[in-house]
């Protein structure tokens, strides 16, 4: 055991949650009640269902398969945004096309991302690594992040940290965040939204108002800031007040476990089944 | 870079063509055989329908390797393995999408990457509504529609997108350029022998790239009388007279879903995945050889276990809402 595993540990008070159990609880605690939100498939619709059965029953939850206020199954979350288990019990269904326009218009308060990779800027790349042109690394692509990152009112960026993810220059923006800092965002036509928070397994991060620079804001508990600085890739802002976050709780993780279909039937009152 | 340097983008022609064409309201059922070998050509932007493994026209794509095409290009804003059997065989030179991989835990898509890292196919990258924008505005008749998609990103610059100023406001917007495709496949749950579809559940971009599409050959689960399309005419999102070709095809996506009908079964993606595993592009080679080897879809199927197909139709029939 290392010294942070050992430190965490203690920190949340013998529960010893998984590093992405942590973040997904952290990314949860930032939505809500009331919002509409822009969610991608695994931690971003965990996150979403935890918050709506805890604190956030009337967050309206969007796929991009154009689904609006979809309805979430213990054990049943979709493997993909364009499936039947997405669909179902959903309020509307409309066009792929007409979710990311309703994006456009400024309906979505929150946009929920994964990367592969960050910048300093929150720029985030999901479409290759080494040479655009010839890379080392084709991966997916942006699906619908680009219009995410460009058009809902934030977005939240949830993602392991690690020194290969957090790098000075992403090798492709796919999605923009604060491009070169200071203005640049504005100055490329993009008026709106933005990387608003970055949810990770050791800290929560946000942007320096003037620079746009990433700045660290709280550690997750048991981390220090130097785990933080030996996990980025660039000079973080690091403010002289750095917060802690609240320790998982027990019912959170018992209940995230069971929206993932990890644990059969784990609460103790009232009718899980229904949202 | 112009908009016109992209295939597809020019909606004019597509627009003369269709006062030229018209498709009148005729019987257009016909087999997969015959719908392919009349609308599908060589070097055609082929734009297919749904996204990622729902409502995929699995059954007009394996024609298509039944009666082989070259320097195809491939248009779909999520893109599955079914892109991937064009790649490895040599049909497709190109592939315009947003996003490509597999699903169900099978994580990236190991044939393209294969074939992108060594520069041996054309890909093109755009944002989601970038391409649902491009649908859309070839659904429209107009050759561009603004939108902030793909600003500032490398993306929008890659493609070399041009702005465009809003004569109002003066307001600079990313001028996204049509995609009218040379033929666009997409399967529905129920259509007329004419051609008026409705879609269950999600349409995608459907909608748009039926009316986009220079020739439209559709697959169905049911032909029906027009009589019961005018119980829930809502729901009819293609007319008739967009369509060249009707195909009743019965699990025509199989095996990915269709909404109301069957789920997508994880067994087959696995055995193209094992194959792709074992043997790279070679093993994607050798599940079309073995698939093109039916003469046709319902033949396919009948290797199939009849058991695992019924329990896909039991259990998304069992999810429908009541």
């Amino acid at each position: 055991m290392t010294a942070l595993s050992e430190r965490r540990v203690a920190a949340h008070q013998g529960l010893d949650p998984r590093p992405d159990e942590v973040m997904t609880i952290s990314a949860s605690r930032l939505l809500e009640d009331g919002k509409v939100m822009f969610a991608g498939i695994g931690q971003p619709l965990v996150a979403a269902a935890l918050a709506r059965r805890r604190h956030a029953p009337n967050l309206t939850v969007i796929l991009e398969g154009g689904m609006v206020g979809i309805h979430l199954m213990p054990g049943e979350l979709p493997d993909s945004t364009n499936e039947m288990r997405a669909a179902i019990g959903a309020e509307m269904l409309t066009s792929a096309t007409d979710i990311f326009l309703m994006a456009q218009r400024g309906f979505f308060d929150y946009g929920f991302l994964g990367v592969a990779q960050v910048d300093m800027f929150g720029n985030v790349n999901t479409s290759l690594i080494g040479d655009p042109s010839r890379p080392s690394v084709r991966l997916p692509g942006p699906g619908g992040a680009n219009d995410i990152l460009s058009m809902c009112n934030e977005t939240v960026i949830v993602t392991n940290h690690e020194p290969r993810r957090f790098v000075e220059r992403v090798d492709w923006v796919t999605s923009p965040g604060f491009l070169s800092g200071g203005d640049s965002r504005r100055e490329a036509g993009l008026r709106h939204g933005g990387p608003s928070w970055v949810v990770t397994d050791l800290a929560l991060l946000d942007f320096e108002d003037e620079t746009r620079r990433m700045r660290l804001r709280s550690l997750q508990p048991g981390v220090e800031v130097h785990d933080v600085v030996a996990a980025t890739g660039f000079e973080l802002i690091i403010p002289e007040e750095v917060g802690v976050l609240d320790p998982v709780t027990e019912p959170e993780l018992t209940l995230m476990r069971h929206l993932n279909g990890e644990t059969a039937s784990p609460i103790e009152n009232g009718d899980h089944r229904a949202e | 870079m112009t908009a016109l340097a992209f295939p597809g983008a020019d909606t004019v022609a597509a627009r003369e063509e269709l006062e030229r064409e018209r498709r009148p309201r005729l019987d257009k059922t016909m087999s997969a055989a015959e719908a392919i070998r009349r609308f599908v050509c060589d070097a055609d932007v082929i734009a297919v329908g749904g996204t990622n493994h729902a409502r995929t026209p699995m059954a007009l794509l394996a024609e298509v390797l039944r009666q082989g095409r070259s320097e195809l290009s491939l248009a779909r804003p999520l893109t599955c393995f079914e892109a991937e059997l064009f790649i490895a065989t040599g049909m497709a030179a190109k592939v315009v999408t947003s996003w490509v991989g597999i699903g169900h835990g099978w994580g990236l898509a190991r044939v393209l990457r294969e074939y992108v890292e060594s520069g041996r196919i054309d890909y093109e990258e755009w944002s989601h509504l970038g391409l649902g924008l491009r649908y859309k505005a070839g659904a429209m008749g107009v050759p561009f529609l603004p939108s902030y998609t793909m600003m500032g990103s490398d993306l929008g610059r890659r493609l070399e997108l041009a702005g465009v100023v809003c004569p109002y406001t003066g307001q600079t917007l990313y001028a996204v350029p049509s995609l009218n495709p040379d033929v666009a496949l997409i399967h529905v749950q129920r259509a007329d022998i004419y051609g008026n579809a409705q879609i269950d559940g999600y349409e995608l971009m459907d909608a748009d790239v039926a009316r986009a599409a220079r020739r439209l050959v559709i697959s169905t689960e049911e032909i029906v009388d027009t009589d019961s399309l005018r119980l829930d005419p809502s729901r009819t999102t293609i007319p008739g007279f967009a369509v060249d070709a009707v195909v009743l095809q019965p699990l025509g996506a199989y095996p990915h879903e269709c909404y109301g009908h069957y789920l997508a079964d994880e067994e087959a993606f696995s055995s193209y995945m094992d194959a792709v595993r074992a043997g790279g592009s070679k093993g994607a080679r050798e599940y079309v050889k073995a698939l093109v080897a039916y003469p046709d879809h319902d033949s396919f199927l009948a290797s199939v276990s009849q058991a695992r197909i019924q329990k896909l139709t039991e259990d998304a029939k069992g999810m429908m809402p009541r």
